[in-house]
C-alpha cells in the first residue's frame, strides 16, 4: 500500500492487485498497537495504519482490483495473467513491484515426531479465527517459539480465557521484541522456556499432550529432559519465509536472508522489476516494510515515466556477525537504509560500513531487533573508489 | 518489597530492581531519568493500553477491533474483560467511533480501531469480507 | 441380488464399482467421513512394475494385471497416471545378481519394459544418483498415480452405475442364518437386510470384521512405515522411483517424484508388536533414517529448507506374506479381502476382477452384465491445470472459478464447492479431493476459508466443522456471542 501511494504520488497510474477481498494484508488481523509510529508518528494498531493508507490511497486514485490472484507473470515484459471473478486478464506494466510478503513456516517442516491430530496451527491461524472470524480455536495452548507473532497470541488468548501454559524457544535468547516478553508474558505470569523445544506430539483426532524437552546449542534434545504436558492447541511462531519461489528462477534470492537481492532503490535482478517488504527479508517493524515500499514505489514510478533513476552500483558484502542485510547492492543515486540483523545477541558492538569509515554503536543487541542505519547519498561516493562495500559488526 | 522489572521505554531493555521501604523507593540499574519514572510506574500501577473486540450486531463482520486511546490500570484488565465480553454495538462503524464511553471508571473509552458497515450494505475496501 | 462392500479404500471401491458393472444393487460401507482415508492415503502412491513378486504368489500375478489395468483406470476415472518408471540400483557384481532375480522374476509375471542398465544410462535416466551405484533395473512400466483419488473417483462411478455409498458409519455387527449372514448393523443403528454377498475389504481391519461373523482367516500383522514430503524444488534431483536393493523386510527406503509435482522420501519398515491401528506416529529415528537412505541413493536430496511434512502409514500383513483373498468356509456369502500390503495399490483393479470375475462364480454367484454400465466419470476441473486461455469462460459460467482460495495450488472456490457436493464434509475431505492445502503454506493461508466455505455449505457452525475424525475439532466457542 505504501509503495501504491509513493508511486502515486509520482503521477503515474497505479494498480494495487490484491489476492483478498480487501487489502491490508495481515494488518486486518493485528489488532494490537505498534504500528504507524515513524510513518504517520502516530502509534496505531493494524486495521487503523490499514485504514489510513486505503484513504490516502483513494485521495490520490489508486486503482485497487481486489479477488485478483496472480497466476503467472513474465518478468521480462512485465505481463501478469490475472484471475478474479469478474474474469482471467492480462496486465501489462511499465514497471512492477513484487510484495508479496512472508508466510509462516509450517507445523510440518519442522519434521517433530509423533501423531498428526488437529490442534496444531501457526499463529496467523489463530489469530485469524480470533481476531476476525469469532472463533475461539484452543482451551488449553501451548507456544512453541518466542517471535513477536507468538508473543502477542499468548496474550490475545490470555485475555480471551485460553490458558497458556508456557512458550517455549529453542535458542538461548527470546526471539521477539523486549517490549513484547514484557507486556505479553511477563504481565501474565506466561512462563518462558528457552533452550527448549516440542519434541513429540499426541493426540488421536484432536490434540491431547506435547512432549517438551530441553535442547543444546544444536538443538539437539538433551536426555532425560523431557517431559509431557496436556494441551489441546499448539501454536506455532516458528519463524517467517519470505515468499520468493514463485519467482526464483527469474529474480535473484540472497540465500542469507531468504529473500529478493534488491539493491537501495528496491530494485531487483531484472529492470524494472521492484521487490519490498517481508519478500526481501523478515523486517521486525512494519514501518520499515512500509518506509522500503515508499522506496520501491517511487523508483517503480520513475522508471516506469522512462526517468533513469539508477546511478553507479556497488555490491554489498557481510562481513562478522552479520545475518540478514539489506540491500545487496549499493545504487549512488538513492539513499542508503541499511537494515541489520545480528548472528547472536551482543552486549555491545559497532556496526562498521568499512569503505564509508562510519560506525554506529549499540548495545544490548539481540538478532531479533534490526539495526537500521541510514547514510545521505552525498556520503556514498567512497564506495565508487573500492567497488564494494561491507558490513560487519565488531 | 522488591522487584525487578525490564523497562521497555527504549530497545535497550534496562533490567531495573525496585525496593520499597516504608514509603522510600530505591530505584537501581536505569540508564536515564525515564527508566527511573517507567519503574516506579510499574510497581505502583502498571498501566497499558488495551486492545480487544467487541460483538457487532446486523454487521458485515462479527467483530469491531478496539482499543483504549491511553493506558489504563493493568489490574483491572481481567475484570474488564469479563464486561467487554457481553456488549454489543449495532453496525455501521466508523474508525475512531466511540464504542463504549468509560471502561475502566476513569473516563477512558474504547475506540473503533476499524469501520464495520452494515449488514447488506458493501463494505469499502477496509475489511475482509 | 444385494452385495454389500465394507471398507471404502481403493479396494473396496474398485470392488464396488466391479460390482456395479452387474445387475443387482451395491451398497459400499464406509466408515470414515470419506473414502480412502486409511491405507489408501498413506503409502508411496507407486504403480510398481511387479518383479518383486514371487511368480507363484496371487500377488505376483494380480500386480502386473493392475498395472496394466491403470492406463483404463486412468481413462475412465480420470485419475492421473504418471509412468516416470524405476530404477532398482546396484553398486557392484554381487548386487547385480539380486537385480538379474528380479529380472527373472518380473519376466515371470509379464512385466513390460523391464531391464538391466549399466552405468552410463543409468546417469542418463536419472543424472543426480550417487556415484557408487553401477548398475539398475529399469522398469519403465512402473508410474505414480494419487491414491485416494482413484478411491473417490471409483465410487463417484459406482454410484453414477446405481451404487449406495454410505460414509460416516461403520459395521458393528450382522445376523448370521443358515450359514449365511442375512443383515448387517451400522455404528448408527441402520440395519441393512436381505442381503446375498458381503465383501470384507476393511484394510487394516480384516481380521477384526471376520471375527464379528466367527471367519476364520490369518492373523493381522501391523506394519508401519514413516515418510517424509518435500518441496516440489527437490523435485529436479529425481526423475524416477528410485528403489535400494530389496532386502528381506521390504522394498526399501526411496526416493520418488509425487504426482503434484514434490518428492517423497521412505518408508521405514517397522512392525508393530500389537492390534493398534492408530498407532499412525513418526519416530525421531524413523524420520533420521529416511533422511539418511535418501542421501544415499540421491546425494543433496536431504535439505532442510525443502522438508514440508512427515506422516506415517500403516499396512496389513499376515505371515504368508501374500494377499489373502478367499470366500469363507464358516459362512457361504462372506469373501475377505485381507492382507493387502504393497503392492495393493497397483493390483487394486486387478482385486476387483479376481473378486468378482472368479471368486464370486466360484462361490456360485451368477452375475448378469448390465447393459447401461457407464465406465467414466467426467474430468475434475482443475484451474491450475488448465490454460490460461480457457479459465475466461469457465468464470463466466462460475465466477467462483476465479476466487481462488488455495494460493499455494491455485485451487477456486468453485472446486471447493464441487468437491463439497461431491460428499466431502471436512477439511481434510476438501483437500484430499482439490489438493487445496496441500501446498507449500500447508494451509497457513486457506485452512480457515476452507472451514468457512463448509461451515457455509453444510449449513453448519464453524465449531462443527472438523478436520477429519469426529474428535478433529477445529474452533471451540465464540470470542463474542453477542453479535
Amino acid at each position: 500500500m505504501a509503495c501504491a501511494l509513493s508511486a502515486a504520488k509520482e503521477g503515474v497510474y497505479v494498480t494495487l492487485l490484491e489476492r483478498e477481498s480487501s487489502v491490508g494484508g495481515v494488518l486486518n488481523q493485528c489488532i494490537h498497537n505498534g504500528f504507524g509510529l515513524q510513518f504517520y508518528h502516530q502509534e496505531l494498531t493494524g486495521p487503523e495504519f490499514a485504514s489510513r493508507l486505503i484513504d490516502d490511497m483513494n485521495m490520490e486514485n489508486v486503482k485497487i482490483i481486489s479477488q485478483s490472484y496472480v497466476r503467472d507473470i513474465d518478468v521480462r515484459k512485465r505481463v501478469a495473467q490475472v484471475l478474479s471473478p469478474d474474469g482471467a486478464y492480462e496486465i501489462q506494466a511499465g514497471a512492477l513491484v513484487i510484495s508479496t510478503g512472508a508466510r509462516e513456516r509450517p507445523f510440518g517442516s519442522l519434521l517433530i515426531p509423533g501423531d498428526r491430530p488437529a490442534g496444531v496451527m501457526p499463529a496467523g491461524v489463530a489469530q485469524r479465527y480470533v481476531n476476525l472470524e469469532n472463533r475461539i480455536p484452543a482451551r488449553k495452548a501451548m507456544i512453541l517459539g518466542s517471535g513477536d507473532i507468538g508473543l502477542i497470541m499468548a496474550r490475545r488468548l490470555t485475555l480471551e480465557g485460553v490458558e497458556v501454559v508456557s512458550v517455549l524457544e529453542r535458542m538461548s535468547y527470546p526471539g521477539g521484541l523486549t517490549r513484547n516478553i514484557v507486556q505479553c508474558l511477563e504481565d501474565f505470569d506466561i512462563p518462558l522456556h528457552l533452550s527448549t523445544t516440542v519434541t513429540g506430539i499426541s493426540g488421536d483426532g484432536r490434540l491431547r499432550s506435547v512432549e517438551i524437552s530441553k535442547v543444546d546449542e544444536n538443538f539437539t534434545p538433551v536426555p532425560g529432559t523431557s517431559r509431557t504436558i496436556d494441551v489441546d492447541a499448539l501454536i506455532l511462531s516458528a519463524g517467517l519465509l519470505p515468499q520468493v519461489e514463485d519467482f526464483s528462477d527469474n529474480l535473484e534470492v540472497d540465500p542469507m536472508n531468504r529473500g529478493f537481492l534488491v539493491s537501495n532503490t528496491c530494485e531487483s535482478s531484472t529492470e524494472g522489476v521492484f521487490a519490498a517488504g517481508n519478500n526481501v527479508a523478515i523486517f521486525d517493524l512494519v514501518d520499515y516494510v512500509a518506509a522500503e515500499g515508499w522506496i520501491a514505489g517511487r523508483h517503480a514510478a520513475l522508471f516506469s515515466r522512462g526517468v533513469n533513476t539508477s546511478g553507479d552500483r556497488v555490491p554489498v558484502f557481510r562481513g562478522k556477525n552479520i545475518s540478514v542485510l539489506v540491500p545487496g547492492i549499493v545504487d549512488m543515486e538513492e539513499h542508503l537504509r541499511l537494515y541489520i540483523r545480528l548472528r547472536k545477541p551482543m552486549e555491545k558492538g559497532v556496526v562498521v560500513l568499512k569503505e564509508l569509515k562510519i560506525e554506529k554503536k549499540f548495545s544490548y543487541g539481540v538478532p531479533s531487533e534490526m539495526i537500521q542505519l541510514v547514510v545521505n547519498r552525498d556520503k556514498l561516493q567512497p564506495l565508487m573508489n573500492y567497488g564494494k562495500l561491507t558490513v560487519e559488526v565488531q | 518489597m522488591e522487584g525487578h522489572i525490564t523497562c521497555v521505554i527504549c530497545p535497550v531493555g534496562c533490567k531495573v530492581s525496585v525496593r520499597k521501604e516504608g514509603v522510600q523507593y530505591t530505584i537501581e540499574g536505569n540508564r536515564c531519568a525515564r527508566g527511573e519514572e517507567y519503574a516506579r510506574n510499574e510497581l505502583m500501577m502498571p498501566k497499558r493500553i488495551l486492545t480487544t473486540s467487541i460483538g457487532v450486531s446486523n454487521g458485515t463482520l462479527p467483530l469491531v477491533s478496539v482499543k483504549t486511546p491511553r493506558p489504563i490500570d493493568r489490574a483491572r484488565i481481567k475484570e474488564i474483560m469479563k464486561e467487554i465480553k457481553n456488549l454489543s454495538i449495532a453496525a455501521p462503524v466508523a474508525v475512531g467511533d466511540t464504542v463504549v464511553e468509560d471502561i475502566d471508571g476513569e473516563g477512558t473509552p474504547l475506540l473503533a480501531t476499524r469501520a464495520v458497515s452494515c449488514n447488506g450494505g458493501r463494505e469499502k475496501t477496509t475489511l475482509p469480507t | 441380488m444385494r452385495s454389500v462392500v465394507i471398507g471404502g479404500g481403493v479396494i473396496g471401491t474398485l470392488i464396488a464399482r466391479q460390482l456395479s458393472k452387474f445387475e443387482g444393487e451395491v451398497i459400499l460401507i464406509e466408515k470414515r467421513e470419506d473414502l480412502g482415508q486409511g491405507i489408501t492415503k498413506a503409502n508411496s502412491a507407486i504403480i510398481h512394475g511387479g518383479y518383486d513378486d514371487p511368480p507363484a504368489s496371487l500377488r505376483g500375478r494380480l500386480c502386473a494385471r493392475g498395472n496394466e489395468l491403470y492406463d483404463r483406470l486412468a481413462r475412465e476415472l480420470k485419475v492421473p497416471v504418471n509412468r516416470i518408471g524405476s530404477i532398482v540400483v546396484a553398486r557392484n557384481e554381487e548386487e547385480l545378481k539380486k537385480l538379474e532375480e528380479l529380472l527373472v522374476n518380473g519376466q515371470a509375471n509379464g512385466v513390460r519394459d523391464l531391464r538391466i542398465v549399466g552405468r552410463e544410462e543409468l546417469h542418463e535416466l536419472e543424472p543426480a544418483i550417487s556415484s557408487v551405484f553401477n548398475y539398475a533395473l529399469y522398469c519403465g512400466s512402473a508410474g505414480i498415480t494419487e491414491p485416494w483419488m482413484v478411491a473417490i473417483a471409483a465410487s463417484i462411478n459406482a454410484a453414477r452405475n446405481g451404487a449406495e455409498i454410505i460414509t460416516g458409519d461403520g459395521v458393528v455387527g450382522g445376523r448370521v442364518e443358515e450359514g449365511s449372514i442375512k443383515s448387517l448393523r451400522l455404528a448408527s443403528g441402520r440395519e441393512i437386510k436381505n442381503i446375498d454377498i458381503v465383501i470384507n475389504a476393511t484394510g487394516l481391519f480384516y481380521e477384526k470384521v471376520a471375527r464379528l461373523f466367527d471367519v476364520e482367516v490369518p492373523p493381522v500383522k501391523l506394519r508401519r512405515g514413516e515418510y517424509i514430503l518435500l518441496d516440489k524444488r527437490a523435485s529436479d534431483l529425481v526423475r524416477r522411483i528410485v528403489f535400494p536393493l530389496p532386502t528381506a523386510s521390504g522394498k526399501g527406503r526411496l526416493v520418488l517424484p509425487t504426482i503434484d509435482g514434490g518428492v517423497l522420501l521412505g518408508p521405514t519398515s517397522e512392525e508393530l508388536q500389537d492390534f493398534t491401528p492408530q498407532e499412525l506416529k513418526t519416530t525421531a529415528e524413523g524420520l533420521y533414517s529416511v533422511r539418511q537412505s535418501g542421501k544415499e541413493l540421491i546425494p543433496g536430496i536431504d535439505s532442510p529448507q525443502w522438508y514440508v511434512k512427515s506422516f506415517a502409514g500403516i499396512r496389513p500383513e499376515s505371515s504368508g506374506k501374500d494377499f489373502y483373498i478367499k470366500a469363507a468356509c464358516e459362512i457361504d456369502n462372506f469373501i475377505t479381502v485381507g492382507a493387502i500390503r504393497s503392492p495393493g495399490l497397483t493390483a487394486a483393479p486387478a482385486i476387483a476382477e479376481y473378486v468378482v470375475l472368479e471368486l464370486l462364480p466360484s462361490i456360485g454367484v451368477s452375475l448378469e452384465e448390465k447393459r447401461n454400465f457407464d465406465p467414466f466419470i467426467e474430468e475434475q476441473t482443475r484451474i491450475k491445470e488448465l490454460p490460461f486461455e480457457a479459465i475466461s469462460s469457465l468464470i463466466e459460467s462460475d465466477p467462483l472459478y476465479g476466487k481462488i482460495i488455495c494460493q499455494c495450488n491455485e485451487v477456486s472456490e468453485a472446486e471447493i464447492v464441487q468437491s463439497i457436493r461431491d460428499g466431502a464434509r471436512t477439511i481434510d475431505g476438501v483437500k484430499f479431493r482439490t489438493r487445496a492445502g496441500f501446498g507449500r503454506c500447508q494451509g497457513g493461508f486457506c485452512s480457515w476459508k476452507i472451514a468457512s466455505i463448509l461451515s457455509r455449505e453444510l449449513g453448519k457452525d464453524l465449531s462443527e466443522i472438523r478436520q477429519n475424525v469426529p474428535e478433529s475439532w477445529i474452533t471451540d466457542g465464540k470470542v463474542r456471542e453477542r453479535c
